[in-house]
């Protein structure tokens, strides 16, 4: 589990950096997605890997909290689930507005005919 | 008005969150009302942020007096905290006093050169108070992510061609900014089991040895986002051309965001690096001072390559982040005094001079070209006829005089000679900086000290070279140029931001002392930390 979760992080982020590098726009903001899926699958391995504990207490029950999964990075996935969600869709709009203007999706506004 | 009184440490968030969302569905036509509100709004955080700066200002016998407001009245450990001391109020006022003069300023022309400006400003001021206010990490990026979003509309505001370049540019930096953050955040999370400050500050010093490189990672790329925010060198590129490019009030209230990284450099590595966090103290101290004089290098260097104004005015921006964040590394209470001093009237002064910048062009052909463009853009040349912004306007006299005087009070704050505000921040920073006991003879300055030293004065000598050299260019050989009209409502905010610096240098004596305190219990975070973490009347 543990090997997985680090492998697929590992290609996710390594994916990302490679094409967040790239010369087109397109590139960068796949890039930037993939980026964003590789961190928030990190945050999640930050509570640990208790296979099928549930975050959420039993009514009535003090509960272990050995047996129980950390809330707290689920709430944090979900929230930078969000906000990644947002600014990405802000950042395709700049994206069209810049290829609307100058007539190429070079990240520096040139190669107009491409 | 108790209760009022008693939820003053959330309203700086919730004001210009409301007056924002009020905003929103109301038409573009009706400007007045749009900037009716704004102004209020702006208005009321002024007065908001008078009152947080008094009361954190009432210390009982040299211990901090910390407001701390929690949110549903949750114990610290598990609900989210608004923490205001010193530090923070004085930022959120001077946030409150730059939005309400570049609020001002736009309404002359710039609230009509695109869509919601006015609500997104108020959110740019919701963002920046919230980063300031917050007592925890991950609230701490919420924030960040509330201010970025609003900035990244109004640096695009006005459209255009160089605009759009230079937004996508930013907007790709900071995303991956963000990423680092939560990166950051999560490790010091899974190391430490809490995002708290107070609580995080309370349990590093007791960590065990196993876990320590895994926090002071976490805290190094953490560490690394806020560089990128703050504009440090070699991440900070992004700083000049996006600030030359934003429409100007925007540009204006950019130059504070990026004191947000500044501010939260200096808040987490003081609270969680202090002296007493066992093997962690002070850790990264010398990377902020190796990171800081280096910036200010960079900034002197762009200061002096400089071409065109508002780029003068971005590299103005390099310096001040710099100089602040080798005197976080340089790590003595009385420079961090000194510091904070300079940090006032240099967030001041580069507002003022973003506004001013944009008036002195106005003359010359290059803003009439972006302004065109605009037009086109927005297809929306009809309404401008019917109510032109300068027949609206009472036009000043002796425009040229002002101007230029203005001009002259911009380049002596921020290149820091006397007699104004600039001076005496960089001067009580030396002087902290070489004498750290205090001015008793024989002790030796520190090599922090020299270092500070060597690079302010030389960024101080670029800084004057670059102003002068851009005073002669742009007032004294007008030979060819028209002069600007400039409307009382655009000249206004200028005087107000630097009336505000001649205010600061007349008054030294008291906001001295203030930021002195601010300094003695940052360097003190032990009181904060049960201020926050032990519920008062329990």
């Amino acid at each position: 589990m543990e090997l997985i979760l680090a492998v697929s992080i590992g290609v996710l982020a390594g994916s990302g950096v490679w094409l967040l590098m790239r010369p087109r726009t397109f590139q960068v903001i796949i890039g930037l997605s993939l980026l964003s899926y590789a961190v928030n699958l990190f945050i999640f391995s930050m509570g640990r890997f208790p296979v099928g504990a549930p975050p959420v207490l039993e009514p009535g029950t003090a509960g272990d909290p050995a047996s129980m999964a950390d809330p707290v990075p689920q709430a944090l996935v979900l929230t930078a689930i969000v906000i990644g969600f947002a600014t990405t869709a802000l950042f395709l709009v700049v994206l069209l507005a810049s290829r609307g203007l100058t007539g190429g999706d070079h990240v520096d506004g040139k190669g107009g005919g491409a | 008005m108790s209760f009022l009184l008693q939820n003053l440490a959330i309203l700086p968030i919730l004001v210009p969150l409301v007056a924002g969302a009020v905003m929103i569905p109301i038409d573009d036509q009706s400007r007045h009302l749009k900037a009716a509100i704004g102004l209020a709004s702006a208005l009321g955080l002024a007065v908001i942020g008078v009152l947080l700066v008094l009361r954190a200002d009432m210390a009982v016998e040299g211990a901090a007096a910390i407001t701390v407001y929690r949110l549903g009245d949750w114990p610290a450990m598990f609900g989210i905290v608004l923490v205001v001391d010193r530090l923070s109020a004085v930022m959120v006022l001077l946030t409150a006093v730059l939005g309400l003069a570049s609020l001002t300023f736009s309404l002359a022309r710039w609230q009509r050169m695109g869509a919601h400006f006015d609500a997104l400003f108020q959110f740019q001021l919701m963002g920046l108070n919230g980063a300031f206010l917050t007592g925890d990490l991950f609230n701490l990026f919420v924030f960040f992510e509330v201010l970025l979003a609003a900035s990244y509309g109004l640096a695009l505001h006005g459209s255009g061609v160089a605009r759009v370049k230079a937004g996508l540019h930013y907007i790709a930096i900071n995303l991956a900014a963000s990423l680092l953050f939560l990166i950051g955040v999560s490790l010091i999370y899974g190391v430490a089991g809490t995002l708290s400050m107070a609580d995080l500050a309370a349990r590093i010093p007791t960590m065990s040895d196993a876990y320590r490189p895994l926090l002071e990672a976490g805290a190094a790329i953490l560490a690394v986002a806020f560089f990128i925010k703050a504009a440090a060198w070699p991440v900070g590129f992004w700083l000049v051309p996006t600030y030359a490019a934003a429409s100007p009030p925007a540009a204006a209230i950019l130059s504070m965001m990026s004191k947000v990284g500044v501010y939260a450099l200096l808040r987490l590595s003081l609270l969680l690096f202090d002296d007493e966090a066992g093997l962690s103290a002070d850790f990264g101290d010398t990377w902020l001072l190796i990171g800081g004089v280096v910036t200010v290098g960079f900034g002197a260097i762009s200061v002096l390559a400089t071409q065109d104004l508002p780029r003068l005015a971005g590299a103005c921006v390099l310096i001040s982040s710099g100089t602040l964040l080798a005197a976080i590394g340089a790590g003595e209470i009385p420079v961090l005094g000194g510091a904070l001093y300079y940090l006032v009237s240099s967030v001041l002064a580069t507002g003022a001079l973003f506004l001013l910048i944009e008036l002195l062009e106005r003359g010359r052909d290059v803003g009439a070209d972006v302004l065109a463009v605009t037009m086109e853009a927005f297809g929306d040349g009809e309404d401008e006829e019917e109510e032109d912004p300068e027949d609206m306007e009472i036009v000043i006299p002796g425009t040229l005089a002002i101007l230029g005087t203005c001009f002259l009070g911009c380049a002596l704050v921020l290149s820091g000679l006397p007699p104004l505000s600039g001076f005496l921040g960089k001067f009580a920073l030396l002087s902290g900086a070489l004498n750290p006991t205090g001015t008793d003879a024989g002790s030796t300055p520190p090599f922090s000290g020299w270092a500070l030293l060597i690079v302010l004065i030389l960024s101080g000598f670029a800084t004057v070279l670059a102003m002068m050299r851009a005073g002669i260019r742009n007032l004294w050989a007008t030979a060819d140029r028209e002069v600007p009209r400039v409307g009382v409502v655009e000249i206004v905010p200028i005087l107000f931001l630097l009336a505000l610096t001649v205010a600061l240098t007349v008054q030294a004596g008291p906001a001295m002392r203030f930021m002195d305190d601010a300094s003695k219990s940052l360097h003190h975070p032990r009181d904060y930390v049960r201020d926050v973490l032990i519920p008062e009347g329990r």
